[in-house]
This record gives C-alpha cells, structure tokens and sequence, in this order.
C-alpha cells in the first residue's frame, strides 16, 4: 500500500472530503487549552526543505508537533546537499534513521514523485510543493477554506463544492497552487476559470478541467470565489507583460473591482500578497478576504494529512492515481 | 464503545426491546440525580456513535426530572485509542465540549456497551487534555463483562454476561430505525482473534 501525497490529482471526491471534515474535527482542537493529540507520538516526521519557505515549513511544523510527532526540520542550505549529496543520498540517510514520514519541498518538479517511487525510502512522502507543478495541501487548505466560507462550517461536513463558480488570476504558467487548485476543485465538483495574460498561460491549458478567460472584469460578477496569485518576480525571466502597471490595471483586484463581485463572493490568496501589485491594500485588509483564514486552515489541513496517512498502519485515503501510474 | 453491527449474525436474539432502553434510562437518570444530588454540576458526554443519542436521551430525561438544562456533548476517542497503530487509519466523528467548559463539573461519560474498557481509558485521556472535571462517572446501557482494565461503571442499564464468542448489538430509533439490544453469535470474520479485539470493530463508523 502506497502512502503518499504528491498531487491533487491522487484523491478522489470522497478522499477528499473525508479530508476536509477530518481538518473540521482537527479545527476543534485548536479552540482547546492543549492544542495536542497523542495520535502520531514515537513518528518522526523529517520536513526535508530544498526551497525556501517559511509559511508552509512552519505550517507543517506546526501540525505534526500537534499530533505529537518527533519533527526534524532539514534545510537544504547549510546542509550536505551544498556539498552536492544526491536527493538519493539524503534520503537513504534518512532512510537509515527510521523516518516515518518525508514533508518535501524540492525546487525541482517531480522530485517528491521520485521520491516516493524510486524505492529508495519506505516512509510516506507529503509534497510540500515542488517546482512549478504542485502543492496539494496547499489546494486542500484552500477548498478547506472555500467550503467553511461558502457551503458553512457544520453544514459543509461530508459535502463537496458542487456548482461553485471559482476564479483563478494570475501567474497560471509558474503557479503549483493553480495547478493543484484546479484538480482538487474540479473533483470536488467546482467550476473553475482561470483569468491570466495569454503569456501567463501555459502550454496545454485547454486541456484542463476548467474554463479560461482573458477579461476579469467580465468573470467577477458570476464568481463565488476570486483566488489572487502571487506575481512570481523571481520565475519572471522573460518579459510576460509589458509594465507591472498595466498588469495591476488589467489583472490586480482593487476595491472597485470586488464591488462587482457578489455579495457573498470571497478574495483568496495563497500569500505572500504583494500588496499595490495584484492585491489592493483595501482588498487585502477588507473582511471578504481570507488570506489570514487559509493560514490557519492550512495547519487543520495538514494535520488531517498527517493523521489520515499515518494515524493507522494503513492510510485512509486511497489515492486512486498513484498506484495505477507507479 | 460501539456495537458490532456488521459481525452480528441472523440468529441475534433481542435481550432488550425498546420500552426496556427506556425504563433502564429512566432509571440511570434517577441515580444520576441521587448521587449527583440535584445534578447541578452535571455534563454528559456521549461517546460516539450510540453513545451521543443516549447521552441526548439521558439529557432529556434529566431535565424532566431536576427542571434544568443538562449540558451534553460527544466526545470522540478515535485520536487517543491504543490499538491506532494496529488498523487503518479510521473516520474522526464529533467531538462537542459543552460552552461552559467541563472544569470543576461532574462529566459522566455515556456509552452504549461496556466491555474491554479500553474506551473508556482511552476517554479518559481525552478528557484530560479538554479540562479538569470535579469527578468523572461513567453510564452504559449494558456491561457486558470481559475487562481488559480496571474500569467498571457508576451506572449500568443491564448486566450481561457473555461469552467472546458472542456479540452485543446495540440499535438505536435515531441511528438504525428501532431500539434494541441484540445477543448474537460471532461470525467467523478472518481477523485473527488477537487484533480483531471485539469491541475494536465498528469504531470507524463516523458520523
């Protein structure tokens, strides 16, 4: 039995909700005076980072010493990989310590996936992002959010997101969280757009489960949710639009903007938010936006992770992909 | 702990039958009030699935009786358990703390069957990390023998001795459609005896 999450594309409708209602109970310790379950204790959980981040490490952090967890943070700088050891290498090490459980970040897409199938190390493997290809807890943590928001904190138990109308604008070609949006929401029933400059776009998009727009003024109106990407200045290696101006007045959401939106609509953004640039200050610190609320979202979600692939000697969640494509 | 439903065989024979649940409850309210003398302090917590509906019946008979609102809440013991790491990993059900709070009240614990005691150790756990009651008592509707633990419970609606190679099914009106405590033999499930403890099986009913 594998025991992985490397994509969004991995769960099915019911893993997911099954996710999201354990992230629910998982929420309900965090209003606790012990914020701890002793469910995962004797676990060593390695968050093994070859990328920066500080929001996702201590999200993760957070999670698994929550669960009670041996947690070993490893950062790629400063370690043996600046001296050129292998991700086969590094993981043997950690292979050899009896790890139960590697959270990656790998600059590299694909790199997770290869971990996790090369054979070279029996734990679970949690993708924490890797290149530009996916973030899928990143993705939960967001229809986590979308659900409470949107369907209602008790009344979202054991339901999915059928028939919500969410937007995606931005940055789509560099995005992981796009791309793992884009999968998750559509199995959970979502329609989704997509709003970017055609040079923003990638190859094959067409092929997606979504719809894709040029114009964002003419998608707000029908949206229940606007996701704001950030624009990624260090992947901008070409010249994608032609001023940060004309991006901002083309594709950033300002106040005028999201008065067009509906009245329950919300403003998501996976953050850092570069405020002025995609996101006003008025947007961004307006009661319809979600930021703060995902990030506490993502450490319930990533508890729920934790616990559905390692609470039991076999993970809840089935993962329908994976084992076909291993 | 929760009744092994899928385990019971045909032949399950009904031990207690709808107005009996109802009569043993009345009677565990009373006793409640008795010891608790008035109930002022009292928090029920249900344990999931068939625990909560009784621990809501046992509430409202309580109100009955004493004229106030008895706080009840559910209390799931699925994170705390100590054979997690034997099975796959299961559902979370509900876990519901009363507003106020269970500091310095009487929490009594509300279960279906009463058997290894392991529930209720692992209950226990939980509420230690939720707060600190000023006693903790436990009600079921029936003990049915068999202690792994040294456990036992404050209020029991039936005693039942009973063999391990039999079952105890307990059916409730708001989860199965009837109110019943069935007696059945174990159906052979190919889980061996040792990790397919008896009362281990249902738990990951949800909710």
């Amino acid at each position: 039995m594998k025991r992985h999450l490397i994509s969004a594309a991995d769960l099915t409708r019911d893993d997911a909700v099954l996710i999201l209602d354990t992230a629910e109970e998982m929420a309900r310790v965090a209003d606790r005076p012990i914020k701890k379950l002793p469910t995962l204790r004797g676990r060593t959980v390695v968050n093994l980072f070859f990328e920066d981040s500080t929001r996702t490490r201590i999200s993760f952090e957070a999670a698994e010493k929550r669960l009670s967890a041996d947690v070993i943070n490893f950062a790629a700088k400063g370690s043996s990989v600046s001296k050129g050891e292998s991700l086969k290498d590094t993981a043997q090490t950690l292979e050899a310590m009896g790890v139960d459980a590697v959270v990656i970040r790998h600059g590299a897409s694909g790199a997770p996936y290869r971990l996790a199938t090369s054979g070279w190390i029996d734990a679970a493997v949690v993708n924490a992002g890797d290149g530009t290809h996916q973030h899928p807890t990143q993705s939960l943590l967001d229809a986590f959010t979308m659900r409470r928001r949107l369907v209602g904190r008790d009344a979202g138990l054991g339901r999915d997101l059928a028939g919500r109308r969410i937007t995606i604008v931005g940055d789509i070609l560099h995005s992981r969280v796009a791309r793992s949006n884009v999968q998750l929401l559509h199995t959970l029933g979502a329609e989704v757009t997509l709003v970017a400059p055609p040079t923003l776009l990638p190859v094959g998009v067409g092929h997606w489960p979504c719809a894709v727009s040029y114009d964002l003024d003419a998608v707000l109106p029908k949206s229940d949710a606007v996701m704001m990407l950030r624009v990624q200045r260090e992947r901008m290696n070409a010249a994608f639009f032609p001023t940060e101006r004309e991006y901002s007045r083309r594709y950033g959401l300002d106040g005028d903007r999201m008065a067009k939106m509906p009245e329950h609509a919300i403003v998501m953004h996976p953050g850092p938010m570069v405020r002025g640039m995609e996101i006003t200050a008025e947007v961004a610190d307006s009661d319809r936006c979600t930021a703060v609320e995902q990030v506490a979202g993502g450490v319930h979600t990533r508890m729920a992770v934790l616990y559905l692939l390692l609470g039991g000697n076999e993970p809840a969640v089935t993962h329908a992909r994976t084992e076909e494509t291993k | 702990m929760d009744a092994e439903v899928a385990e019971v065989s045909d032949a399950a024979r009904p031990v207690l039958e709808g107005p009996d649940i109802a009569r043993v409850l009345t009677r565990i309210a009373h006793e409640i009030v008795e010891r608790a003398k008035g109930a002022d302090d009292v928090v029920l917590l249900g344990i999931p699935t068939r625990g909560v509906f009784l621990a809501g019946r046992l509430a409202a008979k309580l109100a009955g009786i004493t004229g106030r609102t008895i706080p009840v809440g559910s209390l799931d013991i699925t994170m705390y358990r100590d054979d997690l790491r034997l099975r796959p990993a299961r559902a979370l059900a509900r876990t519901d703390i009363p507003p106020d709070g269970i500091d310095g009240r009487l929490v009594v614990l509300v279960d279906d069957v009463l058997f290894s005691g392991r529930t209720i150790r692992a209950a226990l756990d939980a509420l230690n990390d939720i707060g600190r009651p000023r006693a903790v008592q436990l009600a079921v509707l029936v003990d049915r023998g068999h202690r792994e633990l040294p456990i036992r419970a404050d209020y029991v609606g039936k005693n039942l001795p009973t063999s391990l190679r039999e079952t105890v099914s307990v059916q409730l009106d708001e989860e199965d459609g009837r109110d019943a405590v069935l007696l059945g033999e174990r159906r052979e499930t190919g889980v061996p005896a040792a990790e397919g403890r008896p009362d281990e099986t249902a738990r990951s009913g949800g909710r």
